[in-house]
């Protein structure tokens, strides 16, 4: 038992987890393609029509999967953030920058597919509903921990100062979104609420959850192809590299 | 009392240095020599705590630093000035220890500054004078400050041949109290003795 | 205990001798809050009701551009290093400053705000709401901002990426602090959210002079 421990932890250093990431990428998008194939069928052919907003609800199966991945990816960028800072490993700071650019896409896809949807909903391409004002914040958040990263030159410091930021992120992101639902229901009241969605059919939450396992798939492949590139950079001084790209 | 073993630091890419290790008792000084890039100035940021090391232990007094009782027997003066321009030496030496938890009176400040030869010059703004002086504004530091260990990274820079002169004496003074102290400098040291560690 | 004073003291000496960047930070405000009526248009009741928020996203503003000033000139001249170094808690001594920027840069802005809210036709009891809300959220301002400047520390394109990390992390002060008078305008009273604000700033001087400390050692490696 113990040694099957200490074989996972020799999967913390970079060039052993390298040639384990490339061996899992693949299964990963098979994996994407397997519950995006599913959700799609799903959300196009099966759920049903909604007596209210007719087809143009069909984007939540992928807005609302979005906004489930954003916050989960912040919160799984925040946590490896925190692990390299507290056990100062490398890896962990990797993987933390790898998320982040994949958790923003989430976040973008979020607000643009709520907009997408509020259009025709609204007539509004944008209305300040909280859950989306709330997106908007998270997508702020995650732009400025990738411009810390990116400002500053040495990667060790990067790795140190995102993962602060991250944390006090985290801790902020519930009481920013008590307020934001706050000053919503404060000055608009409940008339516009525009993620309340349809009275759901259990084939819609089969919809939403297909999605939203396909965009974890996703996540994982796409942030496991970006930790390799990352490895390679920034281990680019070290042997086993300059064997790897000869 | 300072026990240092095992030290390896990088900077990005490169490893400065591996496996340092030297101990210093009462009255011992050590000297850092190496060229430029050696690793000098990182060696000392990670001797008194300012940068973590790859690798490797310091232990003062038999416990690991950095303690509260390191920083209290410690004194840095690195390459920057680390005087408030904008304050008078006085104001300077005053506010540090204020900082540090150290009374300090006014007249054991003016004492200290009179003796690194700023007489006059006690009550105008650093601003004003020039970088030999203001270097010796800092060195006042080494006499307000009751310290055990001084770790002195290029002091000897930017000093006239007087102060150089001055400075040998403190340190001199220093460790024939039971002091120790650990300098790099590219000048030979007016410093009798000493072990030498060469990056 | 006594660190703590004398960081405070200091911080307020060197200011003092540099009367000029205190109150860049307070005409800055001034001059905001006019810009709003000039771009909106002079109507009365309008500006009346978008008031509140106008005179908090100019503190917010106001406050920002005081923030890099925080650690800059301790890091660049050496000091902050000895601070590092002190015997003295790292995070006494950045208490300490952090209770000096808001001494300087954000109780001014508190003094200023009812004179300013006159400007838009508050009444009596609203500026009085206005300022305490001002009260409880400038220091929060502080406290936040100083992670923020902690963390961006000697890094390329400071002020604006300082900005960017630290709005987003303002804005339940904002809500909260607008929402205040403008709940007690409203007749629904501002007691809660006040309430919120101050459970805010409790939380933050707690936390925010920590993660300002592990920020700063990060940023001395």
């Amino acid at each position: 038992m113990r040694q099957s421990i200490i074989q996972w932890f020799r999967f913390g250093s970079p060039q052993a987890f390298y040639p384990l990431a490339g061996r899992l990428i693949p299964w990963f998008w098979a994996a994407t393609a397997a519950f995006g194939l599913a959700g799609l069928w799903i959300s196009f052919f099966v759920a049903p029509t909604d007596a209210q907003q007719g087809e143009g609800y069909r984007i939540i199966f992928v807005h609302v999967p979005a906004s489930w991945m954003s916050m989960f990816i912040y919160l799984v960028m925040a946590f490896w953030a925190g692990l390299g800072l507290a056990l100062n490993t490398r890896l962990s700071g990797m993987m933390a920058q790898s998320l982040a650019p994949t958790g923003a896409l989430m976040a973008a896809l979020s607000l643009w597919t709520g907009a997408l949807w509020g259009k025709p909903m609204w007539g509004a391409w944008w209305v300040w509903d909280a859950r989306l004002t709330s997106e908007l914040i998270l997508f702020f958040l995650y732009l400025g921990f990738m411009a810390l990263q990116a400002a500053i030159d040495d990667p060790r410091r990067a790795d140190k100062a995102g993962a602060i930021l991250a944390l006090v992120g985290v801790v902020n992101i519930p009481i920013i979104y008590f307020s934001v639902k706050w000053w919503n229901t404060l000055h608009q009241g409940s008339t516009i609420n525009l993620t309340k969605a349809p009275s759901m059919a259990h084939t819609m939450l089969w919809g939403m959850l297909l999605m939203a396992l396909c965009f974890w798939m996703y996540s994982i492949a796409v942030a496991l192809t970006r930790v390799r590139a990352i490895i390679l950079e920034r281990e680019r001084h070290t042997d086993w590299v300059k064997h790897a790209v000869a | 009392m300072l026990n240092v073993s095992g030290l390896a630091c990088s900077r990005g890419e490169r490893r400065l240095f591996s496996d340092v290790g030297f101990s210093l008792a009462a009255g011992e000084w050590l000297h850092v020599q190496g060229e430029n890039g050696s690793g000098k100035t990182s060696l000392m940021r990670l001797l008194v705590g300012l940068s973590p090391a790859d690798a490797g232990q310091i232990r003062w007094r038999d416990e690991p630093t950095p303690s509260t009782e390191f920083r209290r027997d410690l004194i840095y003066l690195g390459h920057h000035a680390a005087v408030k321009e904008d304050l008078t030496p006085l104001e300077n030496l005053r506010l540090a220890a204020a900082l540090d938890g150290i009374a300090l009176d006014e007249r054991a400040a003016l004492v200290a500054l009179i003796r690194l030869g700023l007489r006059g010059r006690e009550e105008l703004p650093v601003r004003v004078l020039s970088a030999g002086q203001k270097r010796r504004v800092l060195l006042a530091r080494l006499l307000t400050r009751p310290a055990v260990l001084w770790v002195l990274d290029e002091a000897f820079n930017a000093l006239d041949v007087a102060a150089v002169k001055l400075l040998g004496e403190l340190i001199a003074e220093h460790l024939s109290a039971g002091g120790m102290a650990v300098l790099t400098s590219h000048q030979p040291l007016p410093v009798p003795g000493g072990k030498a560690l060469v990056l | 205990m006594n660190a703590f004073f004398a960081t405070v003291r200091r911080d307020l000496l060197l200011a003092l001798r540099r009367k000029s960047e205190v109150l860049t930070a307070v005409f800055f405000f001034v001059i905001v809050t006019s810009l709003f009526p000039l771009g909106i248009g002079p109507e009365p009741v309008l500006l009346k009701k978008i008031a509140p928020g106008i005179l908090w996203v100019a503190a917010l503003l106001a406050t920002l551009l005081g923030l890099p000033r925080l650690f800059a000139a301790d890091h660049v001249d050496g000091t902050l290093e000895q601070m590092a170094l002190s015997p003295s808690s790292l995070g006494l001594l950045v208490a300490g400053k952090i209770l000096a920027h808001w001494l300087l840069c954000g109780l001014p802005l508190v003094l200023l705000a009812p004179v300013l809210g006159l400007q838009f036709d508050l009444d009596a009891s609203a500026l009085g709401v206005l300022t305490l809300a001002l009260l409880l959220g400038t220091p929060l301002l502080s406290l936040i901002g100083a992670i923020g400047a902690a963390l961006t520390l000697g890094v390329r394109g400071g002020g604006v990426l300082l900005a960017l990390l630290v709005l987003p992390l303002y804005i339940p002060a904002l809500i909260f602090g607008a929402g205040a008078v403008e709940a007690h305008i409203a007749g629904l009273g501002a007691g809660g959210h006040l309430s919120l604000l101050a459970a805010m700033l409790a939380l933050a001087v707690f936390f925010a002079p920590w993660a300002t400390t592990a920020a700063l050692r990060i940023a001395l490696e």
